[in-house]
């Protein structure tokens, strides 16, 4: 059907091209290179598709490409223009907090994106803020304290 | 053309997409396309999964998220949320953690942020699950729903719009515009309870209530409870044996035994209706004795 004009920035590199009203963000961003954004479960429910939407984590699966029209989109590859998104990374490799790696984009995202708003979280908020983020391998204790060593290091540098 | 229904977690149909950018523009819309397979996007949340699981289709997809009109909180005179506001925008006001805790707490126990950025009230409202989180509580504060068409204008009670599951009584040029829940008097107490499997989970029950202490006495109250018959009901039956009278443990006890037995819950994949029974006897208890403290009631 009809193709319809889109215009956004992902990872603030503006594009410019078209998309059909029911193809997911998920899709799009996969179809344009954005091959970081993993696709698992496809309904919202396990969170390794999340990218952020206009400073807000949300799931590209069930968004629109439609819906990102004219706003800003990061994906875990634009996390490294950021402080916080590289301490996370080295975090996550020093905790061992990845194991097939499948929901370590989403969960970075979602870290991210939850300690950009509260930097110093327990690890009760910091499980609260990934329980939309499904992990099979590590059982999530690497993940929490992989967050919560960041947290730690927020509280000693504030 | 094959329509893939079960599972297939792709959008298998085609639609048209509008994203207006007044509420006029929207209305407009809905009033062409009033005859047609017209849905209302706001946060997706429960729509594009319900089209890519479960097969629900639309010809036209009407975005109101790009509305600047839907997008206003109002905390002068009770509360007035526009329909385009996030639910967690909501969670994040003061008013609303202070002065209505079984929303903020039915907020907060919804899914996970990343649904929450994206999901709102109304859609919550108009998806008229039985188990829809928000419904209780509004129900316990005794919001209103503001909906506007071409036609003009009217306001409903949460309480009165949702008549079955997935059924309300909005007609097809109209649009939720708003929810309305009205100033809370002082010495009033609500609280919000569910029970689901994990942190994310639909509801297994969840239930809301608010109370309006005067001295020792309930001046008045509301016991709603969800996921327990085809929409989220009063149990009215229970609400009378506490309304006028002097609050104590005993009474509390009584009063949730008759909740839990004016309920109609069903068998289904969350739970039994056994076990629904018995936890709507003790959540009522523990949500009564809840919000009875918070209006600075003594037991």
């Amino acid at each position: 059907m009809e193709e319809y004009k889109i215009d956004l920035t992902v990872n603030g590199e503006k594009i410019s091209t078209t998309a059909k009203a029911e193809e997911s963000l998920l899709k799009f961003l996969r179809r344009n290179g954005f091959t970081e954004v993993k696709c698992g479960c496809e309904k919202g429910e396990c969170g390794t598709c999340t990218v952020i939407l206009n400073e807000k984590a949300v799931k590209s699966c069930i968004t629109l490409a439609l819906q990102a029209n004219h706003k800003e989109v990061w994906t875990v590859k634009g996390m490294e223009k950021f402080e916080l998104g590289r301490k996370l990374q080295k975090s996550f490799v020093n905790y061992g907090a990845i194991q097939c790696g499948f929901c370590t984009p989403g969960m970075i995202i979602t870290a991210k994106n939850y300690l950009d708003q509260n930097p110093i979280p327990n690890r009760e908020e910091i499980k609260k803020a990934i329980s939309g983020n499904l992990c099979r391998c590590t059982g999530y204790k690497k993940i929490v304290d992989a967050i919560y060593a960041v947290a730690v290091e927020n509280q000693r540098s504030k | 053309m094959i329509r893939l229904t079960n599972n297939t977690k792709i959008l298998t149909q085609e639609f048209e997409y509008f994203a207006p950018k007044t509420l006029a523009g929207a209305l407009d819309l809905l009033y062409r396309y009033q005859d047609k397979n017209t849905r209302i996007l706001a946060g997706g949340t429960d729509l594009l999964v319900k089209m890519k699981t479960i097969g629900l289709d639309a010809d036209y997809l009407i975005s109101i998220k790009e509305i600047p009109e839907l997008k206003f909180i109002d905390t002068d005179a009770g509360l007035r949320i526009g329909a385009a506001v996030p639910l967690s925008h909501i969670e994040k006001i003061e008013k609303v953690r202070e002065k209505y805790p079984a929303l903020y707490e039915s907020i907060k126990s919804m899914a996970a942020i990343a649904i929450r950025n994206m999901a709102t009230m109304p859609g919550n409202i108009c998806n008229a699950s039985p188990a829809g989180d928000t419904i209780p509580p509004l129900i316990a504060y005794e919001a209103k729903l503001k909906l506007v068409s071409k036609r003009g204008e009217r306001t409903v009670l949460v309480e009165d719009f949702i008549t079955g599951v997935g059924k309300t009584i909005i007609k097809r040029d109209e649009l939720l515009t708003q929810v309305i829940i009205p100033e809370i008097s002082k010495n009033s107490g609500g609280a919000f309870l569910k029970k689901g499997r994990v942190k994310a989970d639909i509801a297994k029950i969840n239930l809301a209530v608010c109370l309006k202490r005067e001295g020792e006495i309930c001046k008045d109250c509301r016991i709603v409870l969800g996921s327990v018959f085809i929409k989220a009901v009063r149990a009215k039956k229970a609400e009378e044996l506490l309304r006028g009278q002097v609050i104590n443990n005993d009474l509390i006890i009584k009063t949730a035994k008759k909740a839990s037995e004016v309920i109609k819950p069903i068998d289904d994949i969350r739970s039994t209706a056994e076990y629904r029974t018995e936890l709507a006897r003790v959540m009522t208890e523990d949500a009564l004795k809840l919000a009875w403290g918070r209006a600075g009631g003594e037991l």
